[in-house]
């Protein structure tokens, strides 16, 4: 039998030469999976160029692809200069310590850290540990109040107003108060974390709760009545209901609550550094901001490029985390 | 009807039973003065027009809707909250998706027998109701692996696992094709011999009414619904139903059903329901 297809006239979609005859369709279908998105970014990238060239600030000309990616490799070689130079302060300073020792057996060896000032890879650790350590604050406070809410009509009813107000403010709105709190509160002369750190998680959290809390009360609350009326009929008690019944049915909602949490504790976090100066990847953005030299448009430019592309890795460990415990197999997940 | 009162030892009575829901419009009278005796081993069918309250009495057994007047009494004891010993298969199944089969009426066995059980007499009683109804070869599946009527089958395996002293079945073969129902009709008319079950059962259909029961019960349409007549049906057990298709009291039981429900509680829905714009293009029109 002919195949149909191929008397269509082709469209974009079909690629032109590559007829069935050539290629069998799995075949062609992988070729569309792998070559559309990279003509995506071709074309992206082309643009850049593109416009690029014609934009000049005060700093030169505005980074294209080429000037960002030498930014990348000199900020990857930065990077490698200064652990280099980690290295070799403690050999130094282990051999120091090793010639007193020689010299005098009751000498109190003293170690330093180094300090040198953190590099483009560090500012990207400090990050991610600030935004998981502040999204997983929020999903252990933001599930069980959701489970709750969605469980209550009445208390639904009345958290409802607070959860609205609280939603659509701005972590900027939200910094001050929490710098200054943190800085009444959390004083202690061996701070286990620094200031600045508890600042960004705490405003993180904040920003961070609501999409899980009302996803899992909507999610809770919006269990079928069937299923209410089994677990009345058993029995269950109330923990086993709220276990076997209402979170696995939940669950969906859930996930979809937490991975809108997980996009914004990110989006939150570069903003939180960025202008209360807690370390991390807005703190480097700011600081070549500050900074001015040639080179700074071309840092930012692979920031925002490297902020990108940890916030769409962090969605996909999510879809990833949401595919292994969601019952729901059969639910389209993108 | 006097066959209400036939009865001598009933295991479950309605006494004047009557139920009223608050509406924004004021009180809503679903129901009222239903009366009945069920023996134990009974199989009773409850048959009428949609939105007659066959559900709503059900329910009421089931102890998930409260009488406002009259009650239910269970072996003496008064109706008033769920439980397992009145267990329900619902219309679709209410299985839990996330639950394999097993898993499903485990989560029953391990709430009723939580004391009386241990771990491999329960897994034994499992296995053996999920036999019982034809599902130990796909017991290990979730239901979104398993076709509609074997749902069914397990929502019923779950009811049975249970040693209810009633069972109160809601319409439970009215969202499965004709051949499955079959099937599942035969499998509980097979159940009911080995385990003499008492059982309540909604139903639209006649012939499955006529086919499965001792008595069906005939309700008046709503509102203020009420049992019409009862219909005592007397068929040696078990049943064929190639048999029965030619047999002259069966057809005239289901002649019976027919004219109760297509002649003296003949209901008209109209095909579109008036609403108020059409009220109002009729109004003009006039």
């Amino acid at each position: 039998m002919d195949n149909k297809i191929n008397k269509l006239p082709h469209s974009f979609f079909n690629w032109g030469s590559l007829s069935d005859d050539v290629m069998p369709i799995w075949m062609q279908e992988a070729v569309k999976a792998i070559m559309l998105p990279i003509a995506g970014l071709l074309f992206f990238l082309f643009i850049w160029a593109a416009v690029a060239q014609n934009i000049n600030t005060s700093l030169g000309e505005f980074p294209g692809p080429t000037k960002a990616l030498e930014q990348f490799q000199s900020l990857i070689s930065e990077h490698n200069i200064e652990r280099e130079k980690e290295v070799a302060f403690y050999q130094r300073q282990e051999d120091r310590n090793n010639a007193r020792l020689a010299e005098d057996p009751n000498y109190e060896i003293k170690i330093r850290n180094y300090t040198g000032k953190p590099t483009f890879i560090d500012q990207i650790g400090t990050s991610l540990i600030t935004v998981l350590t502040g999204f997983l604050l929020a999903s252990i406070v933001a599930i069980p109040l959701g489970i709750m809410i969605g469980l209550s009509k009445n208390l639904y009813a009345a958290a409802n107003p607070v959860i609205q107000l609280f939603k659509p403010v701005s972590p900027l709105a939200w910094l001050p108060l929490v710098t200054m709190v943190v800085s009444a509160v959390y004083t202690s002369d061996d701070p286990l974390f620094a200031k600045s750190f508890i600042t960004s998680v705490i405003t993180v959290l904040l920003c961070s709760l609501w999409p899980t809390v009302i996803n899992t009360a909507v999610g809770t609350a919006s269990i079928s009545p069937d299923l209410l009326n089994v677990s009345k009929v058993l029995r269950l008690k109330p923990m086993t209901h709220v276990f076997k019944v209402v979170i696995p049915s939940a669950i969906p909602m859930v996930f979809t609550g937490l991975r809108l949490s997980l996009g914004i504790a990110w989006m939150v976090l570069i903003a939180a550094e960025m202008l209360a100066q807690n370390p991390g990847l807005g703190k480097f953005v700011w600081d070549e901001f500050q900074n001015g030299s040639s080179n700074s448009l071309g840092r930012i430019m692979v920031a925002v490029l490297v902020i990108g592309l940890i916030g769409f890795l962090l969605d996909r460990i999510m879809l990833m985390l949401q595919r292994i415990f969601s019952w729901d197999k059969q639910a389209v997940l993108r | 009807m006097n066959a209400t009162n036939k009865v001598i030892n009933p295991i479950l009575e309605l006494t004047g039973v009557g139920i009223e829901f608050p509406t924004p419009k004021g009180s809503f009278k679903a129901l009222t003065d239903v009366n009945l005796k069920i023996a134990k081993g009974e199989m009773i069918s409850l048959i009428g027009h949609s939105g007659c309250g066959k559900s709503t009495v059900l329910n009421i057994v089931a102890g998930l809707l409260q009488a406002t007047e009259g009650g239910a009494v269970l072996e003496g004891k008064e109706v008033n909250e769920p439980g397992p010993e009145r267990a329900v298969v619902f219309q679709n199944h209410s299985l839990l998706p996330w639950l394999t089969a097993y898993e499903n009426v485990e989560l029953a066995v391990k709430t009723v027998f939580d004391k009386s059980k241990n771990k491999n007499e329960m897994k034994e009683w499992i296995e053996h109701n999920l036999n019982l109804v034809h599902m130990g070869h796909a017991m290990h599946k979730r239901p979104d692996e398993i076709s509609g009527g074997m749902k069914q089958r397990v929502g019923i395996a779950r009811a049975l696992a249970m040693e209810p002293k009633i069972l109160l079945m809601d319409e439970p073969f009215g969202a499965l094709d004709a051949l499955t129902r079959a099937h599942l009709q035969d499998s509980v008319m097979e159940i009911q011999k080995d385990l003499g079950n008492t059982i309540i059962m909604i139903t639209h259909d006649v012939d499955e009414a006529v086919l499965l029961s001792d008595r069906i019960v005939m309700m008046t349409n709503g509102p203020a619904a009420t049992i019409g007549e009862i219909l005592e049906i007397d068929l040696p057990h078990p049943r064929n139903r190639i048999e029965l298709a030619d047999d002259a009291k069966y057809n005239q039981y289901r002649q019976q059903v027919l004219s109760f429900l297509y002649e003296k509680q003949r209901k008209v829905e109209p095909l579109i329901k008036p609403t108020k714009k059409h009220n109002r293009v009729d109004k003009q029109s006039a």
